[in-house]
């Protein structure tokens, strides 16, 4: 049993307690500690390793002379394909100018204008310069920005590398989660009044990513688990980018500075693709400042031609970025160089940049309204973990700092109010649940994720089939019974990695079947979610988010929720033209 | 096969850390970290150590390579010959295996008050700064928290309550922004402030993002010394 008193690390009731400290939770921390209650930021990291701090290229806010809010709802919601919330759109851009001017006030180093005003760049899908950015640091800047404005607020407190299990939920509110202390290997019952979880994505479902490895959908998952559904998780974002074999993010603001993809005979292919025609300078909404969706599609369409070039760690196309200059690249993009150098071993000043599509971010979450609150009372989520949705079929660049920042800061008041007339959770003795062990005499934990991964790159990735989905929920049913009796070297308890390894996979086997569920039942082609068997969006069908449900058994079930519509009906996806 | 000799301690079963050999599989591509992960998948799933980004910006994968302080996620294998040892990062309580305690670093950067200080209403828009200004303190906000610097500081591996490097510039970074009305004097102009840097200079040596906190360091003693005699002037 995990009592109170014998395990609880605060011995008492905490007013919000926060999962996660990345940009969303720590923004939603500073909301509740503004809103004048306590609230405690629990992490399976230190806040500044969280994944946050890898986001390169910017964060989007209309604040140019002639852009618009208008302008920047209609990219993102053509970008997402129609498949948006209008009205959380609409929210969310009159509100990401105000949270990235919070963030200048707090200390936040965005690059300027020679005048001293914040400078902006375009970025894909972006008709207007709207893209504020810190050189191509912009999440690391904005990451330790606010985990160093946290710590002048007594009234936050953190659990540093804690490892949620699962959340405690009564009557279908929230009074708190069981946790992990990672350094001791201790359980505790942490009990709260409500809890945000910003856990952020699960990029690790996936053999090729951009993402830490610590994005392994933790959060997506215990809020699945205790009965909140997961929404349109069939939509993964590969970014067409990434190194090969590190999968290291070439941010986009290479190729909103002017770069260009080329394939193996240096020939700028996407003017194929309807995305416009080439031009020396970089213009908006075409071409290499495309969408990510239909750019990594494009992607696919060069190695069907057989004009990629093949590399030991897969089929590649190139990033140019000769042609701007060492100046520019030094002034803009330093980290874009200096990754290249250490990883590559090569200077984009002279060399190509050998790049292939990688998973990046995953549109879907756990459901929530535009305050962050989940079906379960008090429960709320924000940033990655969540879907609003703003996002729809396909993010755009730079909207996903902002989200972190505005949904954050919503939950957090939310949650603060919530927390404010909610009765106290009685703390109580709750029932211990046994942790993975050395008792197993199954599989390893690393191969049963490797075959995960497999199963999910060959069954959802960037172009999908029915038969193969079908096929990939066996597998990942066969999986889940095969992890439960995996073989852990480590039976000791202090930081116990390999346990927390196999928590993990728990989670992403969970999150890896609601994307496979959901992509086997929108047999559509909408954004990121592109099925060569139903390759039509079909509106009539489906515009309609996905709801994943966990099933009695165990497995997701699926069911739809139209999508908010508030003034653009849904149209064609125009770029370059 | 490259042999990793990996410095091992778990509490309550070891009494003091022993040295464990693995051989991992040449790959001119694998860092240091690779291979750790290597261990940990392939062949002993009880080596624990920290990790997340593996692209040399989260700051969490700082050990010991050869002695020396390094980010093992951009520390290449095949740049060393023979048996590449790591140990965890030296001037830092072991917890377990290559992972070490931080806590004491933490304490540090709050001490500093790393976080814009001014009195007075925020104005609607942002404050005008200008590029110059930016530049002023651009690179001491590129830390990464690694601690890199502080394994490598002679002195705070004699003396922990030195406030170190990586905190002195943090301090800096605030003290230089434009934006900042602070005042951190009473936290670095003292004995195991700025004062207790003897100016070695490893610090700068060992950072991996090129933050210079000697430099740093010594512009502070200076704008002290400067206060001290003459308390009205603001450098």
């Amino acid at each position: 049993m995990v009592a109170r008193g014998a395990g609880d690390p605060l011995g008492r009731v905490v007013d919000v307690l926060i999962v996660g400290g990345g940009a969303a939770g720590l923004r939603a921390a500073i909301a509740v500690a503004e809103a004048g209650l306590e609230c405690t930021v629990l992490s399976k990291v230190y806040p500044m390793r969280s994944h946050t701090v890898s986001a390169e290229g910017g964060a989007a806010g209309v604040i140019g002379v002639g852009d618009t809010l208008d302008e920047h709802a209609y990219d993102t919601i053509s970008g997402g394909d129609w498949l948006c919330d209008q009205d959380a759109v609409e929210m969310f851009v009159r509100e990401a100018p105000r949270e990235l001017i919070q963030l200048e006030h707090w200390g936040c180093p965005w690059s300027r204008e020679p005048d001293g005003r914040v400078a902006v760049r375009p970025f894909g899908g972006m008709r207007q310069l709207r893209t504020w950015f810190a050189a191509d640091k912009t999440g690391f800047h904005l990451l330790h920005t606010l985990f160093q404005t946290t710590l002048k607020y007594p009234q936050i407190s953190r659990l540093d590398e804690w490892y949620v299990t699962r959340l405690l939920v009564e009557d279908g509110r929230i009074e708190g989660v069981v946790a992990i202390d990672i350094k001791t290997g201790e359980t505790a019952a942490v009990w709260a009044k409500a809890v945000i979880l910003a856990t952020g994505g699960g990029g690790k479902v996936f053999p090729f990513t951009t993402n830490a490895a610590i994005k392994t959908g933790d959060g997506m998952a215990l809020a699945y688990r205790a009965g909140a559904p997961l929404k349109d998780m069939e939509f993964v974002q590969y970014h067409p980018t990434g190194l090969p074999f590190t999968g290291i993010l070439i941010t986009e603001a290479a190729r909103a500075e002017g770069g260009w993809l080329v394939n193996k005979d240096g020939y700028r292919y996407l003017q194929d693709y309807d995305l416009g025609v080439p031009t020396d300078k970089p213009k908006l909404r075409s071409m290499e400042l495309g969408p990510r969706d239909r750019l990594s599609q494009a992607f696919v369409g060069e190695l069907d031609k057989g004009r990629t070039v093949e590399t030991p760690y897969g089929h590649v196309t190139f990033l140019d970025l000769r042609h701007l200059g060492e100046e520019r690249i030094e002034a803009r993009i330093p980290f874009v160089r200096e990754l290249c150098r250490s990883y590559q071993k090569l200077d984009p000043v002279t060399d190509l940049i050998p790049v292939r599509p990688v998973v990046h971010y995953m549109m879907g979450g756990v459901h929530t309204d535009i305050d962050g609150a989940t079906p379960i009372a008090g429960l709320y989520a924000a940033g990655e973990t969540a879907c609003v949705s703003i996002n729809g079929a396909n993010r755009l660049g730079s909207n996903s700092l902002p989200e972190c920042l505005v949904f954050g800061a919503r939950a957090g008041l939310a949650a603060a109010e919530y927390a404010g007339t909610a009765a106290k959770p009685a703390a109580r003795a709750v029932p211990d649940e046994p942790l993975p062990d050395g008792s197993g005499s199954g599989e390893r934990i690393a191969d049963l994720r490797t075959e995960m991964q497999r199963t999910l790159e060959d069954a959802a990735g960037i172009y999908r089939t029915g038969d193969d989905l079908e096929k990939a929920v066996g597998s990942l049913r066969d999986l889940r019974e095969r992890a439960k009796k995996a073989k852990l070297d480590d039976s000791s308890t202090s930081f116990n990695t390999e346990r927390i390894n196999a928590l993990e996979l728990g989670c992403m086997l969970d999150i890896a079947e609601t994307i496979v569920a959901s992509a086997l039942n929108r047999e559509e082609s909408r954004g990121a979610h592109q099925r060569s068997d139903f390759p039509k969006r079909d509106d009539e069908g489906f515009l309609a988010h996905s709801l994943a449900h966990q099933g009695p058994d165990g497995s997701p079930v699926v069911s739809l929720l139209p999508v908010t519509i508030t003034r653009w009906p849904p149209g064609e996806r125009v770029y370059g033209r | 096969m490259t042999v990793l000799e990996v410095s091992r301690y778990r509490p309550g079963i070891d009494a003091e850390p022993v040295f464990q050999r693995y051989e991992v599989p040449d790959n001119d591509d694998w860092a240091v970290l690779d291979g750790l992960n290597y261990v940990k998948d392939s062949v002993d799933g009880t080596l624990s150590f920290r990790w997340s980004c593996r692209m040399g910006i989260c700051g969490s994968c700082g050990m010991t390579v050869n002695g020396e302080p390094r980010l093992t996620c951009g520390t290449f294998l095949a740049d060393y010959d023979g048996v590449v040892r790591v140990e965890p990062l030296h001037g830092f309580p072991v917890i377990r295996d290559l992972v070490v305690d931080i806590e004491p670093f933490l304490e540090k950067l709050s001490s500093v008050s790393p976080w814009l200080i001014r009195s007075g209403e925020d104005p609607a828009s942002e404050f005008a700064q200008t590029p110059a200004q930016l530049e002023a303190y651009k690179q001491y906000s590129m830390c990464i928290n690694c601690m890199l610097c502080y394994s490598a500081c002679p002195v705070y591996v004699l003396d922990p309550d030195f406030l170190g490097p990586a905190a002195i510039a943090l301090a800096q970074r605030y003290n230089l922004d434009s934006r900042d009305e602070g005042d951190r004097f009473d936290v670095l102009s003292t004995d195991e402030g700025v004062w207790g840097c003897t100016f070695v200079g490893e610090c700068t040596s060992a950072c991996p993002k090129h933050v210079d906190p000697a430099e740093a360091i010594q512009r502070y003693k200076l704008t002290a010394a400067v206060r001290s005699v003459l308390p009205w002037v603001r450098l």
